[in-house]
C-alpha cells in the first residue's frame, strides 16, 4: 500500500471498509507523520496517540464485525475548541491551559459515535481571535505552502490555521474547525484545503468554547469537496443542549457533490469589488464565472448593497459577544487564577490579564466600549440594524439566483508577522466571509488556483440558508474545473 | 468620538483587566484607529429597522424545568484552581 496518509477521507473510510488496511495501520502513518512535522509546523498542540491507537484498534474490531460507522477508523484532527472529555482543552489561551473537560461536545461526540479517531488537538488563535494563527498562546502555526518568491515562513490563517495546516501536511485525514468571520473559508483557501461552513444552527454548539455565539458555526477542513460533505453529515445533529439548534435532518450531501449544475442561477455581487484588491483575485473570480458558464449555470449580476458595511458590523457584535461569553474567565471555578491579589475585583482583574492574550484583551475591551452606558444605542444597536440590512440583501437576492460567488480572501497567504501591526488591515482578511455569519448563511472555500508565487487561492460559494446541497453542487463543480491546485512541497 | 487614556482605563476596568499605566496610551490609540474605522456605519440609514439579535428564523426553544443530571460534584470541581471538601476554595478578599 502506497501512503495511506495521502488518501482523501472517502477513500480512507472505504478502504478501511474493504479491509484494505487498519485503522491502526493508518493510525500509526500519521502518528509517525504528526512526530515529524510538528516541531516545524506547530499544528498540533496535544498529540493523543495513546488515545488515537487505543480507538483504531476498537475501529478494527467494529470493521471486523461488521459495526462499521460512518466514519469508522478515520484518524481525524479536532480543533483545540471543542471539549473532549478527558483531554485539555485549551482554546489557544493561557487562560485555559490544564483544563480537561469532565464532558464531550456534541459534534465530536458525533464524529466517535461514527466511528472516527481522535489524533490529537489543533493549535488555534486564541479563542478563535484571529486571522493568520499568530495570536495562540502555543505560538504560530507554519503553512505547509512557501512562496516562490521567498523563504519565509507564511501563515496558514486563522482561527483554524492548526486545521488548514494539518490537513494540507497530511497531518490528518480531516479536522474539525470553527468559523465566526472566515476562520473556516479563509486557512482553507490560504492552504489549498475545502472548507465549509454550515448554515447557523445545523452543527450544535455545546461544548464549543464560545467566541460570539450568534455567529460561531462548526464546520470541517477537507482535501475535497465529497469529504467536506461526508464530514460535515456526521458533524451535524439536532441537539436540545443547544438552545439555536435547529430542529431539522441532516441530509446526505455526498450525493449532491457531483450532481450537475446546469441551469442554476449564480449570482456575482459587485460590491465584493474592493478597493485595492489584486488582479490576481478578480482574475480568479473571472475564472470561476467562466468555469460555472461553461458548465451551463447562468450568471446573474446581483447588488449586496450593503456589503462594505460587514466587517464593521462584525467588529461590535463579535467582541461586544466575546465580552459577555469570556466574562467566566474569572479564576473562580477554572482556568487561570493569579496568584497574589489585594482584593476580589484585583483577582478578578489580574487573573484575566495574566491569563488573556494581547488580542483578546483589545477585542474585549472594545466589547465592553460598545456596550458601555452612552455608546450602547450608539455601537450596539445601530450594528444589529446594520445586520438586518446586510441579512436582508441576501434575501432580496434568493428570488434571483440559487447561490453566490466570490473570492474566498483578498489575498493569499502572507507571511507571519507581516500585518500584526495594524489590527484593521489584519480584520480586512475576512471582507468577503463575514457576510456569511452575519446572514447565518453556509459557505464553502474551494482552492480554485494558484497565484503568481505559486499560492493557492480559494473560490467561496454561498447558498442560501439550509441550502448546503446547492453549495456542495457549485463547490464539486468548481473543483472540478480547476482540477486541484496541487500540493505543498515537503520541506518540513 | 476620541477616546483618551482615562477612557480605556475605565473600560479596561469594566472588562476586569487589569491595564498597567504604560498601556493605557497605546491601546487608546488602537481603539481610536478601529473605532474611526467601524464609524462608517453611521453611513447606514437604520431608521425604522428592528435590531437583528439571531439569525436563526425560530422562537428560543425552551426545554423543561428538570435535572437531567445532578450530584456530579467531582466533576464539577476537577478544573477548579483550588479546592477542598466540595467546595471551592478562593482567597480571602472580606476581612
Amino acid at each position: 500500500m502506497s501512503d495511506l496518509t495521502k488518501l482523501t477521507l472517502k477513500a480512507a473510510v472505504d478502504g478501511l471498509k474493504a479491509k484494505a488496511f487498519s485503522s491502526e495501520e493508518i493510525t500509526r502513518a500519521f502518528v509517525s507523520n504528526i512526530e515529524a512535522a510538528n516541531p516545524t509546523l506547530n499544528a498540533y498542540v496535544q498529540v493523543t496517540a495513546d488515545k488515537a491507537m487505543a480507538m483504531a484498534k476498537a475501529s478494527d474490531a467494529r470493521i471486523a464485525s461488521g459495526n462499521a460507522g460512518a466514519l469508522e477508523g478515520a484518524p481525524l484532527g479536532i480543533k483545540d475548541l471543542f471539549c473532549t472529555e478527558g483531554v485539555q482543552t485549551t482554546a489557544g489561551s493561557h487562560m485555559l491551559r490544564g483544563f480537561v473537560p469532565p464532558y464531550e461536545s456534541t459534534v465530536t461526540a458525533n464524529l466517535w459515535r461514527d466511528g472516527a479517531v481522535m489524533l490529537g488537538k489543533l493549535n488555534m488563535d486564541e479563542f478563535a481571535m484571529g486571522s493568520s494563527n499568530e495570536t495562540s498562546a502555543f505560538g504560530p502555526v507554519v503553512n505547509p505552502w512557501k512562496s516562490k518568491a521567498s523563504n519565509a515562513d507564511l501563515t496558514p490563517g486563522g482561527s483554524s490555521g492548526g486545521s488548514a495546516s494539518a490537513v494540507a501536511a497530511d497531518l490528518c485525514l480531516a479536522a474539525t474547525a470553527s468559523d465566526t468571520g472566515g476562520s473556516i473559508r479563509q486557512p482553507a483557501a490560504f492552504t489549498g484545503t475545502v472548507g465549509i461552513k454550515p448554515t447557523y444552527g445545523r452543527a450544535s454548539r455545546f461544548g464549543m468554547v464560545a467566541f460570539a455565539s450568534s455567529l460561531d458555526q462548526a464546520g470541517p477542513i477537507t482535501k475535497t469537496v465529497e469529504d467536506a460533505a461526508l464530514m460535515l453529515r456526521s458533524m451535524c445533529s439536532f441537539d436540545v443542549k443547544d438552545s439555536t439548534s435547529l430542529d431539522v435532518s441532516t441530509p446526505d450531501w455526498t450525493q449532491a457533490a457531483g450532481q450537475s449544475v446546469r441551469g442554476l442561477r449564480i449570482g456575482v455581487p459587485r460590491e465584493y469589488v474592493v478597493d485595492g484588491m489584486p488582479a490576481e483575485i478578480q482574475a480568479l473570480w473571472d475564472q470561476g464565472v467562466a468555469w460555472l458558464k461553461d458548465a451551463g449555470c447562468e450568471i446573474v449580476d446581483i447588488s449586496l448593497p450593503h456589503t462594505k458595511y460587514a466587517l464593521p458590523t462584525y467588529y461590535i457584535v463579535a467582541p461586544a459577544e466575546a465580552s459577555s461569553n469570556l466574562a467566566r474567565y474569572d479564576g473562580m471555578r477554572f482556568g487561570h487564577r493569579a496568584g497574589k491579589a489585594t482584593s476580589l475585583t484585583d483577582l478578578y482583574e489580574t487573573s484575566r490579564a495574566e491569563g488573556f492574550g494581547a488580542e483578546v484583551k483589545r477585542r474585549l475591551v472594545i466589547g465592553a466600549y460598545v456596550l458601555s452606558a452612552g455608546f450602547y444605542d450608539a455601537y450596539y444597536v445601530r450594528a444589529l440594524k446594520v445586520r438586518r440590512r446586510i441579512a436582508e440583501d441576501f434575501d432580496k437576492v434568493w428570488g434571483q439566483v440559487d447561490a453566490i460567488l466570490t473570492p474566498s480572501t483578498p489575498s493569499a497567504a502572507f507571511a507571519i508577522g507581516d500585518k500584526q501591526i495594524d489590527p484593521v488591515t489584519m480584520y480586512l482578511n475576512d471582507v468577503f466571509t463575514v457576510t456569511a455569519n452575519l446572514a447565518g448563511l453556509p459557505g464553502i472555500s474551494v482552492p480554485a488556483g494558484l497565484d503568481s508565487n505559486g499560492l493557492p487561492l480559494g473560490l467561496q460559494v454561498i447558498g442560501k440558508a439550509l441550502d448546503e446541497a446547492t453549495v456542495f453542487r457549485v463547490g464539486a463543480a468548481l473543483e472540478q474545473a480547476a482540477g486541484g491546485v496541487g500540493r505543498a512541497d515537503k520541506w518540513w | 468620538m476620541a477616546i483618551d487614556a482615562a477612557t480605556v482605563r475605565k473600560v479596561a476596568h469594566l472588562a476586569r483587566i487589569k491595564t498597567p499605566d504604560d498601556r493605557l496610551e497605546p491601546l487608546a490609540g488602537e481603539l481610536n484607529a478601529i473605532m474611526a474605522w467601524i464609524d462608517q456605519l453611521n453611513e447606514v440609514d437604520v431608521a425604522g429597522v428592528e435590531p437583528m439579535t439571531s439569525n436563526v428564523a425560530q422562537p428560543l426553544r425552551l426545554r423543561d424545568d428538570v435535572i437531567t443530571d445532578g450530584a456530579r460534584v467531582e466533576a464539577v470541581l476537577s478544573n477548579a484552581p483550588k479546592s477542598a471538601d466540595g467546595f471551592y476554595v478562593v482567597p480571602k478578599v472580606v476581612e
